[in-house]
């Protein structure tokens, strides 16, 4: 089929071929000539909650998520929304389902801001390594919701052991723009599209430090050194400046996907979450924000958090941290255990992550030896306090704790209720309720997902 | 097991290109400042008759905890541990009332001590691809007792580790040691105490690419040893083109002949059932496994074969298709149905992380409230962790408990040693008194508060 010109500039300016289809007919008007604007929203979310019956939990401690503790709580909700939170003399409406967590704890379900569920899915075989586009260290392009495998076991792991409810995948850390993230509902799905957050807004992950400088270095190619790493971060900058500044005015250029991602961050549709390790650093990346006039909504890792506790409350900006991991590359050297205290002691907002299919089963028992490890030295956080280290500020620096992360009338039902205090070793998640739909309970083996991948393996449907 | 691809963006191969100077300069200025720090160093108290009143006490033989009981040590060994034991007249009391006493943790499988910073090869010393030799290396001169994880580890309550090589060249690793974690030079309490091999999918990867010419090597090699053993001085191993090196053939004739233990990663279910095989060829075998992630589907020919398994505890995840069963009730499957089982990390921080063997070991206590799971008792989660590893690899007689004759490597808890919030308050190895500060203690206590003071961070210490 030969190729009429107009198709290959529609090809550039990101234009519809149909015209060139209907016979190449010239356009009847100047406005016909004009790109429309991209669409918004390309690959939407079809994610609609599961049914749930109205649901009361009673006799149950209540942490609510954004700091506060009732004892012989009253936790209700229904159609998908918390409608009450109370003391015991909180109305119970006739015709809910009645939970007696005499002994248990409700708590809202546990937010992963860090993860790569679907994007590094079990089996970790070659062929499931989707999470790092190591091609160039700037690959702002690529959205990471396009590598995500809704199959990957991990997302049913995260649910049942970790009471995860919602979970931020972020493209991986070999370049400085690794793309933009995804966040998800952890609701197995046939499609990434059926897991994804309604209109949640969307994150650039950024990285700092020895990863983008090894990789890229180790190739002879920009950057092989961490001021190598600010000189093509700040060109990729002045060049998404110009980007926008056309795109506001409306003048005419070349659709740049990976510029189109840049400019949204610039005027402050995309949150940045930048991985950063050490301290120096980050203050450096705090500068170039100021420089170019974009916010960092959270450092991811930021071991050497404690260091710099006082910038990041001065900048609002959340620290997304383990607990104890340590050592395993130079810039992980000078971790602390009570990293995550000592920046919330501080000020700034605290934020437990994972990183690992593994860890994000355990973020509750992460966050109590954080907790613990500060009350040693004198920093006396309390435990309902302490959970809005894993759902409340997470929420926050991700833009949707308007929605989700704490038990506030009218907000998401995303609830776990807990076998005991979910910082004791000896507890696991009972049930987990996502927008009011229960999804796991460990007393139902129909109530525990299997994904596809698991299906007639030794070990099917196992508790896990 | 994956860890955390963010991190490390999932690059093994990486680890090469993240050094820049020669290892020769990096080994230098390392002696210098060993020797710096040797100079500063304060030799803990001596050895002497203590005892240990008031705690609860777990004795890590698998048995519930003794609440009151005594610890009686002296001259670097246990006395007695228990209700009723009798203090000695002259004994340093120490009032453990309301605080846990036990056995120090026994690192199931680790690399504490040959590794300092992973990512940096030069102080990477787990194992070696351009070497023409494997089941030979001895892992003792690499470790390094003032290796940062070695006193982080201690001040968590982990008293000794089983160190094992890894595999590079070969799918044989080398000769692993039993250390102990003290805060001294005496590190490698048994060298060569066992042998380490790589079955499985990393078996195959070292044995040319597949697992029958893994099973190939390994019995080609334990044939050679056995020709070594019969005739040394005829043996051809020194040419270049030999199957089996000379000193490689003369490291297998101890495992070959049962008088080392030999410890085989192996995950997958018939892999297993494979390896355990091994012992109708080589009948002195004396196999420990490894990993196990799917032991559970094979647990009753594991059992009837009386092999010990040191497992991963938490593991659940298919990471590849060696691991498709596994589950966190794989080690009290195995347990309920008669394996000597225990708790060990591999390919799971094992450089660094031996500490969270505390955590793993509650959580399988915490399985038992989960319906169709399967976990362990306080007392056998705890024993997964202390007596279990040592006796897997023939040295319960030695360390693990508190029973009287053991090494006396004690450790009181501020609380349950399982629980996240507890944590060790003193810890003894072979009865001697251990500092718990390390370098992560220090940067803590600096930036206790951010900001500077009169002086800059670096004047506060």
């Amino acid at each position: 089929m030969a190729l009429c010109k107009r198709n290959v500039i529609a090809l550039a300016v990101g234009l519809s071929l149909a015209a060139c289809a209907k016979g190449g007919a010239a356009p009847k008007s100047a406005s016909a000539e004009k790109a429309p604007p991209p669409k918004e929203n390309p690959y939407p979310s079809t994610y609609r909650p599961y049914p749930g019956a109205p649901t009361v939990i009673r006799g149950a401690t209540v942490f609510d998520g954004e700091g506060a503790r009732i004892e012989n709580g009253v936790v209700f909700f229904s159609e998908g929304k918390v409608t009450a939170i109370g003391g015991a003399d909180t109305a119970i409406p006739e015709g809910a389902t009645v939970i007696d967590g005499t002994g248990k704890w409700v708590t809202p379900g546990i937010i992963d801001i860090h993860s790569h569920l679907g994007d590094y899915a079990s089996p970790g075989v070659q062929a499931h390594s989707d999470g790092n586009e190591a091609t160039s260290p700037v690959t702002a392009q690529v959205w990471a919701e396009h590598s995500v495998w809704p199959q990957d076991p991990g997302f049913s792991r995260a649910l049942a052991n970790g009471g995860i409810t919602t979970l931020q995948i972020l493209p991986g850390s070999a370049n400085l723009f690794g793309g933009r993230t995804v966040t998800l509902k952890n609701v197995p799905a046939r499609t990434m599209q059926g897991m994804k957050f309604p209109d949640a807004p969307y994150g650039l992950k950024m990285a700092c430090g020895e990863n983008p400088k090894r990789v890229y270095g180790g190739r002879n190619q920009q950057p092989s050194t961490r001021m190598g790493n600010i000189a093509v971060n700040r060109q990729t900058w002045a060049k998404a400046t110009e980007y926008k500044n056309k795109r506001a005015a409306g003048k005419e250029q070349a659709r740049d996907m990976a510029m189109d991602t840049l400019a949204d961050v610039l005027e402050g549709k995309i949150n940045v979450h930048n991985h950063c390790y050490r301290a120096d650093e980050m203050a450096i990346v705090i500068d170039m924000a100021k420089e170019f006039g974009y916010k960092v909504a959270s450092f991811q890792h930021a071991v050497e958090g404690y260091k710099i506790a006082d910038l990041l409350r001065e900048n609002d900006i959340c620290a997304a941290m383990w607990a104890d991991w340590y050592g395993f590359k130079m810039e992980s050297y000078d971790a602390v255990n009570e990293n995550i205290p000592l920046v919330h002691n501080a000020g700034a907002c605290a934020i437990v992550h994972s990183d690992d299919a593994n860890g994000i089963q355990r973020l509750n028992q992460e966050a109590a030896k954080a907790l613990a490890d500060g009350r040693r030295i004198g920093i006396n956080v309390s435990d309902e306090i302490a959970w809005t280290w894993l759902s409340y500020n997470p929420a926050r620096a991700m833009g949707i704790a308007d929605r989700t992360g704490s038990l506030k009338p009218g907000k998401m039902a995303d609830v776990v209720l807990w076998n005991g205090n979910p910082f004791s070793v000896y507890t696991r998640p009972e049930k987990v309720w996502i927008d009011g739909a229960l999804l796991y309970d460990a007393n139902d083996p129909k109530r525990r997902p299997v994904s596809d991948f698991e299906l007639g393996q030794p070990g099917e449907g196992d508790p896990k | 097991m994956k860890r955390s691809p963010d991190a490390q963006i999932r690059s093994s191969r990486a680890k090469s290109r993240e050094v820049w100077h020669s290892a020769g300069v990096s080994r230098l200025r390392s002696t210098r400042t060993a020797l710096l720090l040797a100079a500063l160093f304060t030799t803990p108290a001596a050895a002497q008759t203590v005892a240990i009143t008031g705690g609860t006490v777990a004795l890590g033989d698998g048995s519930a905890p003794i609440e009151g009981g005594t610890v009686v040590v002296r001259d670097g060994r246990v006395v007695g541990a228990g209700s009723g034991v009798a203090v000695p007249a002259g004994a340093q009391v120490v009032d453990a009332t309301g605080k846990w006493v036990t056995p120090g943790i026994v690192a199931g499988f680790s690399r504490l001590g040959i590794v300092e910073v992973d990512g940096v090869a030069p102080t990477n010393d787990a194992s070696a691809r351009n070497t023409p030799w494997s089941a030979a290396i001895d892992i003792a001169p690499a470790i390094n007792p003032r290796a940062t994880p070695i006193a982080i580890n201690r001040a968590a309550g982990v008293t000794r580790a089983i160190v094992s090589p890894g595999s590079a060249a070969t799918m044989f690793a080398g000769q692993g040691a039993l250390i102990d974690l003290g805060a001294d030079m005496d590190a490698v309490t048994r060298a060569r105490a066992f042998q380490f091999v790589e079955f499985g999918e990393t078996g195959a990867a070292g044995a040319g690419g597949s697992r029958p010419a893994a099973f190939l090597q390994f019995r080609n090699a334990l044939k050679s040893a056995q020709r070594y053993a019969r005739n040394p001085a005829g043996y051809d191993g020194d040419s270049k083109d030999a199957f089996l090196p000379t000193a490689d053939a003369e490291a297998l004739v101890p495992v070959v002949e049962g008088r080392v233990p030999l410890l085989v990663h192996v995950e997958r279910g018939v892999d297993i059932l494979n390896v355990i095989d091994l012992r109708r060829e080589f009948p002195a075998l004396k196999l420990v496994l490894v990993g196990a992630s799917e032991g559970w589907t094979v647990a009753g020919q594991i059992a009837s074969s009386g092999v010990p398994v040191i497992a991963s505890a938490l593991n659940d995840l298919p990471d590849s298709f060696e691991t498709l069963a596994a589950t966190q009730s794989n080690i009290g499957r195995m347990k309920a149905a008669g394996v000597k089982v225990s708790i060990g990390t591999i390919n799971d921080d094992e450089a660094r992380m031996a500490k969270r063997a505390t955590q793993y070991a509650g959580n399988l206590v915490a399985l038992q409230k989960v319906p169709g799971a399967a976990g362990l008792d306080w007392g056998q989660a705890f024993a997964a962790i202390t007596s279990g590893p040592a006796e897997a690899v023939g040295l319960g007689g030695e360390i693990g408990s508190l029973r009287a004759g053991r090494r006396a490597d004690v450790v009181i808890w501020d609380g349950d040693p399982l629980e996240l919030a507890s944590t060790p308050t003193r810890v003894w190895i072979d009865g001697v008194e251990q500092p718990l500060e390390n370098r992560q203690t220090k940067l803590r206590d600096r930036y206790r508060t951010a900001t500077d003071g009169a002086l800059p961070k670096a004047y506060e210490r």
